[in-house]
């Protein structure tokens, strides 16, 4: 119990972190099923925080609802209240495109625009309003270098960017992301359709891209959540079984069901 | 270090959000446009043609007199035609689609024929009439018959029911076809057991539109020479007959009144029968779609 103590305390060691998102008493249902069970979580600014579970625990539900994506399904209830710094994403004064102009989401597939590289990077300053030719070629470049893929593309800017590798696509959507200069990433399974490279170097990218943002990935690899994350979410059911630092989930996990899953023995 | 001025980005939230609000607005009133002719044209006619809806329009033969005229050789005229219609387009249109879609290898001549197909398309209808009267009326001498004429609508319709088709089969995704091929399924398989099912809804659509036509297409049959006045009705597809447009444009030409009523209260019978056909095709799709 000493160790728990310990390892809790380490949270409390650095209390210049802020709360990004607070989760109270979150319930979502898709028509009758209940898909998200009185979920309560706290996300905190420059960290990573893994979601994992087996498949239709509602972890993608999860990270949909942090930027409303969920929404775009009809028939999608929710309950209790999400706070994004501190204000509740639900209340009705709160439009989703300006929540979105601050998270950022990355996808399972690739899903760049059939534009030139140049133009997916410039499509998010784009649609807010900048035009300023040299802002928006700084803004590019600099997303790219974060992404991590400049030097990859860097020659071909204004070549359609499904001439792209899958890794490559994906490293740009990332770009694209952060070119919107938001202060939350949600990644949905980011590297699930990658090559172990590309999904190494996607890995890195995350590490790196946590100085500056607060980062929150649902991944089916639990290597991948024990390697990059800070925290993990254990979801089974749509409930949240354990929520705790990454290295005590993987370690000594205090829930029963938490150290079957991540010990293989089931999902 | 940050390169986007946002305090920018939130200034420009409110006309953003303003502008998706106005086209939200725009394409509502488009609907409305649509909705509000729609209105009025039903108004008109069943004000003017309600009076004279009876059992007795519809099972009366037609007449000078127009207290006794019905509509009874014109719309079983028009399910005639459509009997001929739809079983020869859908045949040879579907076939046509499967084969430029499934079979047909890309070359200057598969282009050649779509090319062609898109444009007879956009063929006047009188000249698909004037082709039926030289090919089927005279040279294989079926006369005004049904099946002329059936056959006449039918080449009218085609180049749409094949594009519709078309379409619809290449929106299945390639997944499937590749599933069923990797179980070792011949091409013939793979199509009437995976293709055509999934390509089943959008087909139909594209069919009942191209029907409607068919049904309510004057200007062919006019050319065909088909009679105006007809007091009996088809035995076989070869006997002549006349249709629902054909009484409607026949009634609308008369210089009396009641006779331009008769004609609201035929086309109240047309749009009647278009519905129940729409709601077929719909009822058809929904069962077809379930499966997927």
């Amino acid at each position: 119990m000493n160790i728990v103590i310990d390892k809790n305390n380490k949270t409390l060691e650095n209390p210049a972190k802020e709360i990004v998102y607070k989760t109270n008493e979150l319930n979502l249902w898709y028509g009758e099923n209940h898909a998200l069970k009185n979920i309560n979580l706290d996300i905190y600014e420059n960290e990573v925080t893994a979601i994992i579970g087996p498949s239709g625990c509602g972890k993608s539900t999860y990270i949909k609802t942090l930027n409303r994506m969920i929404e775009l399904i009809p028939i999608v209830k929710t309950s209790g209240e999400i706070s994004y710094r501190g204000r509740n994403i639900f209340e009705k004064s709160y439009t989703v495109e300006e929540l979105r102009t601050k998270v950022g989401m990355v996808f399972q597939k690739p899903n760049p625009f059939p534009k030139s590289i140049y133009e997916n990077v410039a499509y998010g300053p784009k649609i807010h309003g900048i035009r300023d030719k040299k802002v928006l070629d700084e803004v590019v470049e600099k997303s790219l270098k974060g992404a991590a893929i400049w030097d990859e593309v860097k020659d071909r800017l204004h070549q359609n960017a499904y001439g792209l590798s899958g890794g490559q696509q994906q490293r740009l959507c990332i770009a694209r992301c952060l070119a919107i200069e938001p202060d939350v990433i949600l990644m949905d399974e980011p590297t699930s359709a990658l090559d172990p490279i590309s999904t190494l170097k996607v890995e890195e990218l995350v590490q790196e891209l946590k100085k500056n943002f607060s980062i929150i990935i649902v991944t089916h690899n639990m290597q991948q959540a024990a390697r990059i994350s800070d925290k993990t979410a254990f979801f089974l059911n749509g409930e949240v079984v354990e929520f705790d630092q990454t290295n005590k989930i993987f370690s000594t996990p205090s829930d029963k069901r938490t150290e079957d899953y991540i010990t293989g023995r089931f999902g | 270090m940050k390169l986007i001025d946002h305090s920018k980005v939130v200034k420009n939230m409110a006309p953003r959000l303003l502008w998706n609000q106005v086209f939200k607005v725009i394409f509502f009133i488009a609907t409305l446009f649509g909705l509000f002719v729609l209105g009025i044209l039903l108004y008109r006619i069943f004000t003017q043609g309600s009076g004279y809806l009876s059992l007795d329009f519809l099972q009366n033969l037609p007449s000078r007199k127009p207290e006794r005229a019905g509509i009874k050789t014109a719309l079983i005229g028009t399910v005639w035609l459509v009997g001929v219609v739809a079983p020869v387009s859908l045949l040879i249109g579907v076939g046509t689609a499967l084969y430029l879609e499934e079979y047909a290898k890309k070359s200057r001549f598969t282009d050649f024929i779509q090319v062609n197909i898109s444009n007879l398309a956009g063929v006047p209808s009188i000249v698909f009439g004037l082709l039926g009267l030289t090919l089927f009326v005279r040279a294989f001498a079926l006369g005004t018959s049904v099946l002329a004429a059936g056959l006449t609508m039918s080449l009218l319709v085609l180049p749409v029911i094949i594009v519709a088709s078309q379409e619809a089969i290449r929106a299945v995704p390639n997944e499937l076809r590749e599933a069923s091929f990797g179980m070792g399924a011949t091409k013939w398989q793979t199509i009437i057991r995976v293709v055509l099912p999934a390509a089943i809804p959008g087909i139909l659509t594209g069919g009942i539109l191209a029907l409607s036509r068919a049904i309510g297409e004057t200007a062919p049959l006019v050319v065909l020479g088909l009679p105006l006045f007809i007091a009996f009705l088809p035995k076989t597809v070869f006997d002549t007959f006349t249709v629902l447009p054909m009484q409607i444009y026949n009634w609308t030409s008369r210089p009396q009144e009641e006779f331009h009523a008769l004609a609201a209260a035929g086309i109240i019978i047309l749009l009647v029968m278009l519905i129940i056909m729409n709601s077929i095709a719909v009822l058809i799709r929904n069962k077809f779609q379930k499966r997927y």
